[in-house]
């Protein structure tokens, strides 16, 4: 019996991408016609706004009653910048906070790179965080005290989502662990508390924080405002990452666990070195939706009179001398909002291709 | 023999366990013991029959009828009642729009769904409270006075009074036609559901044409109710207050956002083999979606779905930013006025919790009837 030989089949090229023209896609047939009618239509009905916005907007004025003519007062949001960003801080201080909002920005760009992730980095953070504190704070060095109270604006903004999703982690680490326990105790304990937490509104959890907690804690443990609208916050993100943590693990081989078992490994150290980096790089994605959910989250502690970036603003638009400017406040100080959030989550994006490519080389 | 019993596992797991319901119980004792003594110290009492007492305090707008000489614990119910409210009809309206946001990002256009795409980045990137605070700032101070009202379409006005609307007067004839509908839509889900087959339309038809014979018979269609301007206020028609009117823009336009991610997610992740063997089976783009893609991908849409309309009713107490009287609203006004804070707070925890296990246990049932069955 022969074998006849087939020649190799030669590479074929893929056939060329079929392009639709624009022309087509907009207008190829009724449908799209129309649909193209509807989103001009769209753009037409938000013309008035951007006339708003741009055409008729004061850019800067000496005078605020130039102001009243209808367009928008930006003039006044250059004028009261200062007072949105920092809150009523005392104005000869504004380096202080200006430095903490530079150093966070400086420790974020620090730790982009995944390679350089480690108890190094946990270690730095934390210092340079009770750096930052002690900098808005002052008392030492000569640097005026200045009490939490007139703290304000973005600093807190940042500090309050940094510190909430940062302390919060560890408990979120030890609950998600409960949680997949096989003990009982632990598992009701950690369902209990994740599921209370969760199915709270976090203006509840904020009431609970500062207007109950100087009810249950003994005479003379004070804890500020801010102090505790952070610990509301660090409960609240504690929860919600605990679930996040929680799909990770569940989405670890649980050979990797037995195999540990096997080699002799102690429990923690398997779950340090073996299950946790392997369940947290599962969940990349998430935990900066929740990172970003959290600094979204930081703008209700106005509800319970803490001046964060927010707060600030509607003081700064309480001044008489303007006309009322509420509708650019807001949008300034969505504007900030928006950056920082769409930062967080371009980063997420770039960090799963990154994390993607060295898992497949 | 000590030793042996140290390194069992059986014997730490129980010593931490008992440590961990020690440590535990030893907490809730100390936050209890120090509750009763500030409690005690502050002269505070506590117990809930101040919810018979008179509230004294006026709630601006409210679905249940509502007094100031009614008591506390009608006031609260008030307050749920307009939290259900608000809720119902944000996810209702933000369900309709996040479908048509879905639809409009995935219908091929380049145009539509660029806008769909802005909109939704735009939406998702700002917090909920700047964005009610915003639209609640737009009908304050940007629109004009009542006299000078903007009527951009025939009986709708927009002022600082907030919006007027046409009514749609339900009565007599209007009621009827109603009644039919819903016993057509009635009828049509009974048949499905017991013999398994047959389209809604056609009872929907008939119930619809025998609404008509009733107008044309009784000579009388359903009126609408115009507003009209007398004096310096708006008479009939249908007042939204600024505050409604900024929560409900605000709470639709945030949460279709989500929802229409929600929806496009579950599309996208059904694969596209899916599609391909639809049309080698030579199904039409409508067979395939309705018979193929939407049954698999409600699989995937449900839960997270769930989830938003969850959080949708929590994110109802941001409300009080713009002093709609919901719950949290309520609550707070309860504190200031009796200082019964734990009670409050204790009857907020409770209606949230009770609503989201509820939810969450509707949720397990339906996942349990919608799952694959594995093997």
């Amino acid at each position: 019996m022969s074998v006849t030989e087939h020649p190799p089949l030669a590479a074929r090229t893929p056939p060329a991408k079929a392009r639709t023209p624009l022309v087509r896609l907009l207008f190829g047939d009724v449908l799209s016609a129309l649909l193209t009618l509807l989103a001009l239509g769209l753009i037409l009905a938000l013309l008035p706004a951007l006339n708003w916005a741009v055409l008729d907007a004061v850019w800067s004025t000496e005078d605020p009653d130039t102001c009243r003519q209808g367009g928008a007062c930006w003039a006044y949001v250059q004028d009261k910048a200062r007072l949105i960003l920092f809150g009523i801080y005392p104005p000869e201080q504004h380096w202080r906070p200006l430095l903490v909002i530079g150093l966070i920005l400086a420790m974020v760009l620090a730790s982009l790179s995944p390679r350089l992730w480690g108890a190094r980095l946990l270690a730095i953070w934390g210092l340079s965080l009770l750096a930052m504190l002690g900098l808005m704070r002052g008392g030492f060095l000569g640097l005026p005290l200045v009490p939490t109270s007139q703290w304000g604006g973005l600093p807190v903004t940042l500090l309050l989502a940094v510190l909430s999703l940062g302390i919060g982690f560890p408990f979120a680490v030890a609950l998600a662990l409960g949680r997949r326990s096989a003990l009982p105790v632990p598992r009701l304990v950690s369902v209990g508390l994740i599921e209370l937490v969760r199915g709270l509104p976090l203006v509840g959890v904020l009431f609970v924080a500062s207007i109950l907690l100087p009810l249950l804690l003994p005479e003379g443990w004070t804890i500020d405002k801010l102090g505790r609208t952070l610990a509301a916050l660090t409960v609240f993100a504690a929860a919600y990452l605990a679930e996040v943590i929680r799909g990770g693990l569940q989405g670890v081989d649980k050979g990797q666990g037995e195999a540990a078992q096997a080699l002799g490994i102690p429990f923690w150290k398997t779950i340090w070195h073996i299950i946790l980096p392997q369940a947290i790089q599962k969940v990349i994605p998430p935990l900066t939706n929740t990172a970003i959910i959290m600094v979204k989250n930081t703008s209700l502690v106005m509800i319970v009179g803490v001046f964060d970036m927010l707060g600030a603003g509607r003081a700064a638009a309480a001044d008489p001398a303007w006309p009322a400017p509420y509708t650019e406040t807001y949008l300034f100080v969505a504007l900030m909002y928006f950056l920082i959030c769409i930062a967080i989550s371009l980063y997420s994006r770039w960090l799963e291709q990154t994390v993607k490519n060295r898992s497949h080389s | 023999m000590l030793r042996t019993l140290w390194y069992s596992t059986r014997v730490r797991n129980w010593l931490f366990q008992i440590a961990l319901l020690g440590g535990l119980a030893a907490l809730v004792a100390w936050i209890v013991g120090n509750t009763l003594t500030n409690l005690a110290a502050r002269g505070i009492r506590t117990g809930f029959e101040f919810l018979s007492r008179p509230a004294r305090f006026p709630i601006s707008e409210s679905v249940l009828a509502y007094d100031s000489a009614d008591t506390y614990g009608w006031a609260f119910a008030v307050g749920i009642g307009n939290t259900v409210f608000v809720s119902a009809l944000t996810i209702l309206l933000a369900s309709l729009l996040g479908f048509a946001v879905a639809l409009a990002r995935g219908m091929g256009n380049p145009l539509l769904s660029a806008l769909a795409g802005a909109y939704v980045t735009l939406m998702r990137n700002m917090p909920l409270i700047v964005q009610l605070l915003f639209w609640y700032a737009l009908a304050t101070t940007a629109f004009p006075p009542a006299r000078q009202a903007l009527n951009p379409l025939p009986g709708v006005y927009l002022s600082q009074r907030g919006i007027h609307l046409p009514a749609l007067a339900f009565e007599g004839t209007a009621v009827l036609v109603l009644i039919a509908l819903a016993a057509g839509v009635a009828a049509a889900l009974g048949r499905r559901r017991f013999l398994g087959r047959g389209g809604l339309l056609w009872p929907l038809g008939a119930a619809l044409a025998a609404g008509l014979l009733l107008i044309l018979l009784r000579g009388s269609a359903p009126e609408l109710d115009m507003p009209l301007l007398v004096g310096l206020n708006f008479r009939g028609g249908l007042h939204l207050t600024p505050e409604f009117a900024a929560l409900m823009i605000g709470l639709v336009l945030y949460t279709a956002a989500f929802i229409s991610e929600i929806i496009r997610g579950g599309i996208e992740a059904i694969a596209r083999g899916q599609w391909e063997a639809g049309r080698a089976l030579g199904l039409t783009r409508r067979q395939i979606l309705r018979h193929i893609i939407v049954p698999q991908a409600l699989r995937i849409i449900i839960p997270p779905l769930t989830s938003q309309y969850l959080s949708t009713v929590k994110n109802t107490t941001l409300a009080l930013a713009v002093g709609y009287p919901e719950l949290g609203l309520v609550v707070g006004t309860v504190i200031n006025q009796s200082g019964q804070a734990i009670e409050s707070i204790l009857i907020m925890l409770a209606v949230f919790l009770s609503i989201s296990v509820s939810v969450s246990l509707f949720m397990n049932w339906y996942n349990a009837r919608v799952a694959l069955v594995v093997r």
